[in-house]
């Protein structure tokens, strides 16, 4: 038998034999289920594998990305904090300043204004003083000069004294008018 | 043996080697084999009404090679896929690249949504036709296993009953036969021309298209290259006294490792298509609409 003579009407276009036609069909089946159990099984659930891995790794890199942000944010929000309390301390440390400041003015103020009031009533009373040192003299020297001029003495006291307060008191009246 | 005819036998003397190729040889030939094809030279015996010995039909030379092509091609599958990792070796990844090619870009692309169970259909059928292709360019065998028609008919059934299985597990019977010979949008009166030929074409030419193709591909290929080297060689060897017959016959030689390269292609090119064809005709008859 020559295949390329052929058998029949359609010539080589029939199988030689049966058996190849049949041989090809099953030892494509054979072919089929190993490839169908066994090879593509494998290489999907590598491919499985792989998605889930390169799944996880962004997973992964989204969490790490996630806490770089948090704490980020943290550090932001205590650096924030920080600057508002040094802010607030160095308000309340200007505000302590003037404070003390007014303190201290009005301290200093208060104790001059003691001082000259103490100065001014220890003038007052040197002055009182001294007046009344100075009429005591006057009137004395007054009277002994009058005496001396007069030729009397002036012992009664009682009339000195009321001659002198008259005079004084006229004096009083003439610096009033004035 | 008697020398075959198809035109071999124009050169005179040559060897008829090559073409027996084609025919199919029993690896343990009965005595009545032996008997119906006597040697050259030897008278033919009239055979043609004898039963045929099992062993001389169903051990033969290509039916053995289909077997190794079989076996090669799950050899191949099982190395690369072992104990596949995460990160592939070079073998694995070797492996990876032709799975990817048939699964993305052949089977996603090309059926779409569901395509994962034909995965491991069109890879095996892809793998068993490469491998038996390239036993044509292949030394210690030399000839393509689907230049026997028997196989190439075998697949292209296995192919049919896939696609109208899938069809009639789609739709159900009558909606799928409806679905492939009624094409929508077609006005009443051309659908006496349209459901003949859908018919014709979609249940009768696909598979006997897919079978030729392969078989003719390989079987011309094959002849060819058979013509350019035998013939090639006996030239160039030749005794006669005329110099043109070396220096054809060189030049037949050279030219049959373009030959060589180009049965190459064809050997992948044959495979792809019967693949993609066969994924196709699954696409079309799942499809919704026409």
């Amino acid at each position: 038998m020559y295949p390329l003579e052929g058998t029949g009407p359609l010539g080589p276009l029939l199988p030689e034999h049966m058996s190849e036609f049949v041989v090809g069909i099953v030892l494509f089946f054979i072919v089929f289920l190993v490839i169908w159990k066994i090879v593509v099984p494998r290489f999907e659930t590598m491919y499985a594998e792989r998605a889930d891995e390169i799944r996880g790794g962004i997973e992964r890199a989204e969490e790490a990305q996630a806490q770089a942000e948090a704490a980020l944010a943290k550090y932001n929000a205590r650096l924030a904090a920080a600057d508002d309390e040094a802010a607030e301390i160095r308000d309340a440390a200007k505000a302590t300043g003037a404070a003390i400041e007014a303190e201290a003015r009005t301290k200093a103020e208060q104790e001059a204004a003691r001082i000259v009031h103490s100065a001014r009533v220890q003038v007052d009373a040197e002055r009182a003083a001294a007046v009344d040192e100075l009429r005591k003299d006057v009137g004395l020297m007054a009277t002994t000069l009058a005496g001396r001029i007069l030729g009397e003495t002036l012992d009664d006291d009682a009339r000195v004294i009321r001659t002198v307060d008259a005079f004084i008191a006229s004096l009083d009246e003439e610096t009033a008018k004035k | 043996m008697a020398n075959p005819t198809m035109g071999l036998t124009l050169l005179e003397g040559a060897p008829s080697f090559g073409v027996e190729a084609f025919d199919s040889q029993p690896l343990f030939p009965s005595a009545q084999w032996q008997m119906c094809h006597p040697f050259e030279g030897e008278a033919p015996v009239e055979c043609a009404n004898l039963p045929a010995v099992w062993s001389d039909v169903w051990i033969t030379n290509h039916i053995l090679m289909a077997i190794i092509g079989a076996a090669l091609a799950i050899l191949f599958w099982l190395i690369v896929s072992h104990k596949p990792k995460v990160v592939p070796s070079k073998r694995q990844w070797a492996g990876e690249y032709l799975y990817n090619m048939l699964r993305n870009g052949i089977a996603r692309e090309i059926i779409g949504e569901g395509y994962q169970k034909f995965v491991p259909w069109l890879v095996a059928l892809f793998s068993f036709i490469i491998i038996n292709n390239l036993f044509g360019s292949f030394f210690l065998v030399m000839f393509p296993t689907f230049s026997v028609i028997g196989f190439a008919w075998g697949l292209a059934l296995l192919s049919w009953l896939l696609y109208n299985i899938v069809g009639i597990r789609q739709h159900g019977f009558f909606k799928y036969v409806k679905h492939m010979i009624v094409p929508g949008d077609v006005p009443g009166p051309l659908l006496i021309l349209i459901i003949p030929l859908e018919f014709l074409s979609n249940f009768i030419i696909r598979p006997i298209t897919l079978g030729l193709r392969l078989f003719a591909n390989l079987f011309a290929g094959h002849l060819l290259i058979m013509i350019f080297v035998v013939g090639g060689s006996w030239l160039l060897l030749s005794s006669e006294q005329i110099p043109i017959y070396n220096i054809a016959g060189g030049l037949s030689l050279a030219i049959s490792f373009g030959l060589f390269a180009l049965e190459l292609l064809v050997a992948y090119l044959q495979a792809y298509i019967f693949t993609v064809l066969t994924a196709q005709y699954v696409a079309s008859a799942k499809a919704e609409t026409h």
